[in-house]
């Protein structure tokens, strides 16, 4: 196995949602009203080699935009790790802390939402690495030309503003803007789910063909698994704040262990099946706010024993570089 | 009406909208029929005219849009020549629709019970309101929701997206309509929600009989559940036939396109093939076909408006150069 890039250990983030004045008078005089904690991120563990591509996958409310965002630096866990090239973030002095942050960047979903309307693209893209004086102010025209030749933008259209370009082109600003501090390592949050099947396909293209050039790690958040199969070495799926299964992208297609994921993969519509009798999964994803006890996904599995109710069953390798938290696993 | 009248027979629908900016032709020379029982994909990327098109055979279409000509025969009938009268008496009894958000099409402040009860005796004052609720009632079971009797008094906020979603479908369904225009219902619900909405959505059709047309921007959606599909570019039905044979054995260059830029099982690792380019506006679209500037095979013909044709049985298509030969790689 090649070098690791990227280690998180443990990592929890909670949300509590804190009790006002009238909840905690509330609470003296013995109402039942507490504080309401969210698990978004719970214990979860996985590393990322050196020019891997990782596919982070479940649906709303799983906590893959908050894992993800945490490890890009914008949100900070509530406990747990992060190592980055051997050392953890919150170990680092100044100097490195900085530098990480530069070579973590984030491309975020909504291309209309993440590029400030009132910035012409040159300040938008050439802001950061002004600041960071991997140019100067008065090269900013040439750096910011060259970064956007490399996304497939004309570096003509710089003096223009946001509103002025199509979402595919906007989506590409983004990606020019994180390439512009020359990161090593990407988290893309669902960076293509708004775009139209053409201009997806355009931007997956460029996401490979950066990955090449610059030799670039992805950890690629997504709830379309097509686009995860096709883009990734390794599959991270997550059910409820966990990790349910972790595998290579074809061990995971070919033979899905967890009954979340061969669950999952069952109902992803493919072009080439057609006439389907669809068989859906039974039931809601569950709040989060309230999860049930035991594996989460118990009431919805169809396999569900006594012992998924009560016990939480741990991310155990099954088969060499192959994980899943299922208790079925245990043969019994 | 004779047995073999399709439900819907859509001919040369023409509706442009009126901007100080100049006329966008959305629908430009749209035919298309639905026979009964029948599932019609309608598939399309944004601004391709595939909602307005849905729009238009209900008569929702507002200002500055506007039906300029064509037949939309309903039954035989043609609802361009109703009146908003008997346009209303239809919409919601014979044909329905159902929306991407739920949440604009349901009444925030009414109750789902007092929403679904004023849809049946709209239509039909002499049903009891006690008959009308048993049939409210009814109609949420055969949506999948769960305890019908006790949702029945819940107000939208307090169903799901997904619950949501299977409200407004069966608030479609109450009248029993021969023909259900939904319009990318499932493009804002988690995989294994989408699953379940399809399985509801394909039994309907098999139980009932009912008429749908499915429109949405995802193939693999439209491979599994319809029965025939449409493409649309720029304003017109580009190719249309059985969904085996077009997505088997496209013909018009921009299906294959299109299906070649959908990842995939297939693709893993390899570039995907992308249509160059981006979708021409509809204010300003080219003379002849539509698709020119970003076609492999354009040259001087496609300046010329292609007309229908039908090369293969069954399959009708706006195009000068199809690919006829059927072992052609697709993307090539």
């Amino acid at each position: 196995m090649s070098e690791t890039m990227l280690t998180i250990d443990d990592l929890t983030k909670n949300f509590v949602k804190k009790l006002d004045l009238a909840g905690r008078l509330a609470q003296k005089l013995g109402s039942d009203i507490r504080e309401e904690v969210v698990h978004a991120v719970d214990g979860v563990s996985f590393s990322i080699a050196k020019g891997g591509v990782v596919g982070l996958v479940g649906e709303s409310g799983c906590g893959k935009s908050t894992l993800g965002r945490m490890i890009a630096g914008i949100l900070p866990p509530t406990s747990g790790r992060i190592v980055y090239k051997d050392v953890a973030l919150t170990d680092m002095n100044i100097a490195e802390a900085k530098r990480a942050a530069l070579e973590i960047q984030m491309i975020f979903q909504d291309p209309f939402a993440s590029l400030n309307p009132r910035m012409r693209v040159v300040d938008i893209i050439g802001e950061a690495p002004v600041a960071h004086g991997f140019c100067k102010a008065s090269e900013i025209h040439e750096y910011v030309s060259d970064v956007m030749q490399r996304v497939g933008l004309d570096p003509e259209y710089r003096r223009r503003y946001p509103h002025q370009f199509s979402g595919g082109q906007r989506q590409r600003i983004g990606i020019a803007r994180a390439l512009a501090v020359k990161p090593e390592f990407l988290v893309c949050d669902e960076a293509i789910a708004a775009l139209d099947v053409s201009i997806q396909a355009q931007v997956i293209n460029l996401f490979m063909d950066l990955r090449e050039d610059l030799d670039l790690t992805y950890l690629f958040i997504s709830h379309d698994l097509s686009v995860v199969e096709h883009i990734s070495d390794r599959v991270v799926i997550m059910y409820l704040g966990r990790i349910v299964e972790i595998a290579d992208t074809d061990a995971l297609f070919e033979k899905p262990n967890h009954p979340y994921t061969s669950a999952l993969l069952n109902e992803v519509p493919r072009v080439d099946q057609r006439g389907l009798d669809y068989k859906p999964i039974e039931g809601e994803i569950p709040s989060p706010l309230d999860p049930p006890g035991g594996c989460h996904f118990h009431p919805r599995c169809p396999h569900a024993t006594d012992r998924c109710k009560a016990e939480r069953p741990v991310l155990r390798e099954i088969a060499p570089s192959r994980w899943s938290a299922c208790h079925l696993n245990d043969g019994t | 009406m004779t047995a073999d009248t399709p439900t819907l027979d859509v001919r040369d629908l023409k509706t442009h909208f009126f901007t100080k900016a100049g006329v966008a032709k959305a629908v430009d020379g749209v035919s298309f029929t639905v026979g009964k029982g029948e599932v019609v994909g309608l598939v399309g990327e944004s601004g391709s005219g595939k909602s307005v098109t849905g729009f238009s055979i209900i008569g929702l279409v507002d200002p500055p849009g506007r039906v300029v000509s064509g037949e939309v025969r309903f039954k035989g009938q043609n609802l361009l020549d109703l009146d908003a009268d008997g346009m209303r008496k239809l919409r919601g009894d014979r044909i329905a629709m159902i929306f991407q958000d739920p949440m604009m099409t349901l009444n925030p402040v009414l109750r789902v019970d007092t929403q679904m009860v004023e849809t049946i005796r709209a239509h039909d004052k002499s049903v009891s309101k006690a008959d009308a609720l048993a049939r409210a009632r009814d109609a949420l079971g055969q949506v999948g929701i769960p305890a019908p009797d006790e949702r029945l008094r819940s107000y939208p906020h307090q169903f799901s997206g997904g619950m949501r979603q299977r409200v407004a479908i069966a608030i479609a369904l109450l009248n029993k309509p021969d023909l259900i225009i939904a319009d990318e219902p499932t493009t804002a619900l988690d995989v294994t929600i989408q699953g379940q909405i399809l399985y509801e959505a394909q039994k309907l059709c098999r139980e009932t009989g009912t008429s749908m047309i499915w429109i949405t921007h995802d193939l693999a959606v439209v491979a599994g559940l319809a029965d025939k599909i449409c493409v649309m570019y720029g304003g017109r039905v580009v190719e249309q036939g059985g969904i085996d044979d077009v997505l088997d054995h496209p013909v018009h260059p921009y299906t294959r396109g299109l299906l070649g830029s959908v990842p995939g099982h297939n693709t893993r690792g390899q570039r995907l093939y992308q249509i160059p380019g981006m979708a021409p506006s509809l204010l300003n679209l080219p003379q002849g076909c539509a698709f020119q500037a970003r076609c492999p095979r354009a040259d001087d013909a496609c300046s010329a408006e292609p007309q229908i044709t039908e090369p293969v049985a069954g399959r009708e298509i706006r195009c000068f150069h199809p690919h006829l030969d059927a072992d052609e790689e697709i993307g090539a």
